[in-house]
């Protein structure tokens, strides 16, 4: 059949059919997968998720090959990282403010989703993996922050580890688990750097389910009508071509940090070696966790700060439930939309207070911040879904709406 | 509506000749990629702080007669000796080019009373014995590699064994009448 | 959803700026002014003035090498500031290492060479206590990264030697000095930099301001040797990405222009 071909397509189709690689690459994000033709630039974010994914492991594994995890040497293998090893500064000042941009990018991919609705069956999984993969993150950056031990690595280290000692009953012995010694130590370092490389092979996983989830129904799109077939357009061109700009930005913007501001997402005291004998004035974790740090800090009693801290990530699994809203797109729901801007302003003044002091109008703000934050998902969520007289919705994606509403 | 929009999105054979653009924008991409790879790649090539110890200096005026040091050079030891007259005199005398690996005395020494060489036998990687004086130094007075069996001579030349070649004589440079750079 | 993107972009701008305002320092609510000085390595091309580092180097060498230790540097390290291998071979010759040890179980000493770091004043912490009236005068290898505005904090430190304000006179405790700059206002540094103090060798007037700035330079090349590699890789970079952009953008739109969106 194929006589005509030249050896190199023959070969070709030797190999596709013993592994159909080339061909479900195709199926997957090539020509022959369709997407809504309306997707906006927010759903550039998960591919940009991904491609931090790539940029993390690389630098990772990288850096690898020259840090020593132990107490004794930690700090200064990475300095020499730093000054001696090619490039290796490079690789540093990547990682390290490659884990904030990660954290950028999954979080506007996260509120995307609350936007649109794209937690909404028959997404819900999706959502969890994605949730999931959340959760992964924010266990590697931490443990990848205790790596280079510096003062803030060992005492924001401390700090986390014993939240854990709120847990009734066994709270002590989990903790000591945990470090493997009577307090932070070579041991927790040790294991940490252990964990810390596994993890976001663990992530690469959960990734997989994440985007083979999505496949099954295909994307959301800004309209939250389910796509149909003639509103669909390939993967490959469109949205390869789209991604290709949309990362182009991205990396506008991350190198801009890298080679210029590389220090400006960190903490001056992590310059410091980690002495255990003296605490820093003000224990601060990294930029992306700060809002969970207000959360935490809100309640005075520590076991109930724990239960929120966590709870506050732990609700997002039920939101498709929690709400009840048969429309999914905040475009036409504008109690909803109002809702979630409030939400972001929300997390963002948390984030500012989880960099201050826990006393006076930081204190006020995360106490009113956190409570918003559960009400919003607990009570909002629902009643509003049920109350709200939504916009009309188009008949498809394609027909332009009636009444486009003013945005 | 149901317009195959991709048939005119992706160019024709024909087109694709002259999409500049395409072509340009796929070329910077891969270009930018394959650029990037190269400080990943080249972070694994030594460090600045192992390629300053690649060169070191040592002085030869503590040695004497008949004496033997060894120092360490790029991770591997070196012997330095400072050879006696008859070492060097049967070193210098032999037929050099009936040897397994022939080579004169006068190629592998700058002052032939020293005689600098890596003392990792060219067999499979051993360090040869000969340097202490309580050691066996094999059936041509030089040094004796006691896993294979592999001789070498007072020029550390291999004479009999497995070893394929001499004993390396790494580059080095002599700093003044007693100092020598090795590296 | 115009306007949504560009509320989003507002609310990304404000957390952008929160965080970055909310730096430690005020924080702690005891925000101290900072003369913000000009720095030969401000801006986007700033980097090194290699005269600047030697006179910075001369007063490390002469001034704080006393007590500070610059643990990170190597005498090699030197010649990125503008000595020659012979200079940086000679310099490090004239310091001595101990090493483990002789045919008797002994440490011994030797000359430094060029692949040594530059040996600490003191063999251990505790020695260095001792020396200093319990107080450990810290590594100054990564000082100007340790600190909120690194270099200012070091800049205006060293010159921020006052005679306390009237209130605090009887507070200030026996071996401490008042220092506008430093957190608490007592530190267990007494003033080093005093007019002509040191001679430089290329004939700049040896002001306090002149060694503090000069010195915080250095220092500051010490805490981050490859910053002018860093910035020209940075043009190179960002360059090349902005031509990418570019034409991926055109690319974009030239693939979508016929798909109704």
């Amino acid at each position: 059949m194929s006589t005509n071909k030249g050896w190199g397509a023959r070969a070709f189709d030797w190999f596709e059919e013993r592994l159909p690689i080339v061909s479900f690459i195709d199926h997957s994000v090539g020509s022959q997968y369709p997407a809504p033709k309306n997707l906006n630039y927010f759903w550039n974010f998960g591919s940009l998720a991904g491609f931090m994914l790539v940029v993390m492991i690389l630098t990772g594994i990288l850096l690898a090959m020259s840090y020593t995890p132990h107490v004794d040497y930690a700090f200064d293998s990475v300095e020499r990282i730093m000054r001696d090893v090619n490039s290796g500064w490079l690789l540093r000042y990547m990682h390290a403010n490659g884990a904030s941009f990660f954290f950028i990018v999954v979080y506007i991919h996260i509120f995307r989703g609350l936007y649109y609705g794209s937690y909404k069956a028959p997404r819900e999984v999706l959502w969890w993996l994605g949730i999931i993969i959340l959760l992964l993150m924010m266990a590697t950056a931490f443990m990848g922050y205790v790596l280079p031990w510096g003062q803030m690595s060992f005492w924001g280290a401390t700090v986390i580890t014993n939240l854990f000692s709120a847990i009734p009953v066994v709270g002590d012995e989990i903790v000591t688990w945990l470090w493997g010694g009577f307090a932070v130590g070579n041991p927790t370092l040790n294991r940490f750097y252990a964990l810390h490389y596994l993890l976001p092979f663990v992530i690469v996983g959960a990734v997989v389910l994440h985007i083979w989830a999505l496949h099954i129904p295909g994307s959301n799109n800004p309209t939250g009508i389910e796509a149909a077939p003639q509103d669909k357009i390939p993967f490959h061109p469109y949205y390869t071509a789209k991604d290709a700009f949309g990362l182009g930005v991205f990396l506008l913007a991350y190198f801009a940090v890298v080679f210029w501001f590389p220090n400006a997402l960190g903490h001056p005291d992590n310059y410091i070696p980690a002495n255990p004998l003296s605490t820093p004035a003000h224990i601060v974790p990294e930029w992306y966790f700060l809002p969970f740090y207000a959360i935490l800090r809100s309640i005075d009693n520590k076991l109930i700060g724990v239960v929120l801290m966590f709870a506050s990530i732990l609700i997002l699994f039920v939101i498709p439930w929690l709400d009840t809203s048969r429309i999914r797109s905040a475009t036409f729901r504008p109690i909803y939309k109002v809702l979630f801007w409030i939400l972001l302003v929300d997390c963002v003044v948390l984030t500012w207070c989880g960099a201050q002091l826990p006393e006076g109008l930081p204190l006020i703000l995360s106490r009113v911040g956190t409570f918003w934050y559960f009400f919003h998902f607990l009570v909002l969520l629902p009643v509003i879904g049920w109350i709200e007289t939504p916009r009309p919705l188009p008949t498809s994606i394609s027909t332009p709406v009636v009444a486009k509403p003013a945005e | 509506m149901a317009d195959t929009a991709e048939n005119q999105a992706v160019p024709t054979a024909d087109e694709s000749r002259r999409d500049f653009l395409l072509h340009a924008t796929v070329a910077t991409g891969a270009v930018g990629a394959a650029v990037s790879l190269w400080p990943l790649i080249n972070s694994m090539n030594p460090a600045a702080d192992t390629l300053a110890l690649s060169s070191i200096e040592f002085s030869l005026g503590g040695l004497e007669e008949g004496q033997s040091v060894t120092i360490s050079w790029r991770g591997k030891p070196v012997f330095v000796r400072y050879r006696t007259a008859d070492e060097i005199e049967t070193a210098q005398s032999e037929r050099w080019q009936d040897l397994p690996d022939p080579q004169a005395d006068e190629e592998r020494v700058i002052d032939p009373k020293y005689l600098i060489v890596v003392g990792v036998c060219t067999h499979l990687g051993c360090i040869p014995l000969g340097q202490k004086t309580t050691e066996p130094r094999g059936d041509f007075g030089g040094y004796f590699c006691p896993c294979h069996g592999s001789h070498y001579d007072t020029s550390a030349r291999i004479r009999r064994g497995p070893a394929p070649t001499n004993l390396e004589v790494p580059e080095y440079t002599f700093l003044s009448e007693t100092n020598i750079r090795i590296g | 959803m115009k306007l949504g993107m560009t509320s989003f972009a507002a609310a990304a701008l404000f957390a952008v700026v929160s965080f970055f305002a909310a730096s430690p320092v005020q924080a702690a609510g005891e925000a101290v002014e900072l003369e913000h000085q000009e720095w030969s390595w401000d801006g986007v091309l700033g980097g090194f003035d290699r005269q600047q580092l030697q006179r910075g180097f001369q007063i490390y060498r002469e001034v704080c090498t006393a007590c500070h230790g610059l643990d990170y540097i190597a005498f090699r390290n030197l010649e990125a500031i503008g000595y020659s291998e012979d200079q940086v071979k000679f310099l490090a010759s004239q310091y001595e290492i101990e090493e483990c040890c002789d045919e008797f179980g002994d440490l011994f000493n030797r000359p430094a060479i060029p692949a040594d770091r530059i040996p600490n004043p003191y063999p251990n912490e505790q020695f260095a206590r001792a020396s200093n009236g319990g107080s450990l005068p810290p590594d100054l290898s990564l000082m100007t990264k340790a600190r909120p505005n690194g270099p200012d904090y070091v800049y205006n430190l060293i010159l921020g030697y006052q005679d306390p304000p009237a209130d605090m006179a009887e507070e200030i405790m026996p071996g401490m000095y008042y220092n506008s700059v430093f957190d608490g206002n007592q530190i267990a540094m007494a003033q080093q930099l005093f007019e002509d103090l040191v001679e430089y060798s290329d004939g700049t007037p040896a002001t306090e301001e002149q060694m503090a700035k000069d010195v915080t330079a250095f220092l500051h090349w010490a805490a981050e040797p490859k910053l002018e590699q860093r910035k020209q890789t940075g043009i190179r970079v960002l360059l090349f990405t902005f031509v990418f952009t570019v034409l991926a953008y055109f690319l974009k739109r030239r693939i979508w222009a016929d798909v109704k969106h």
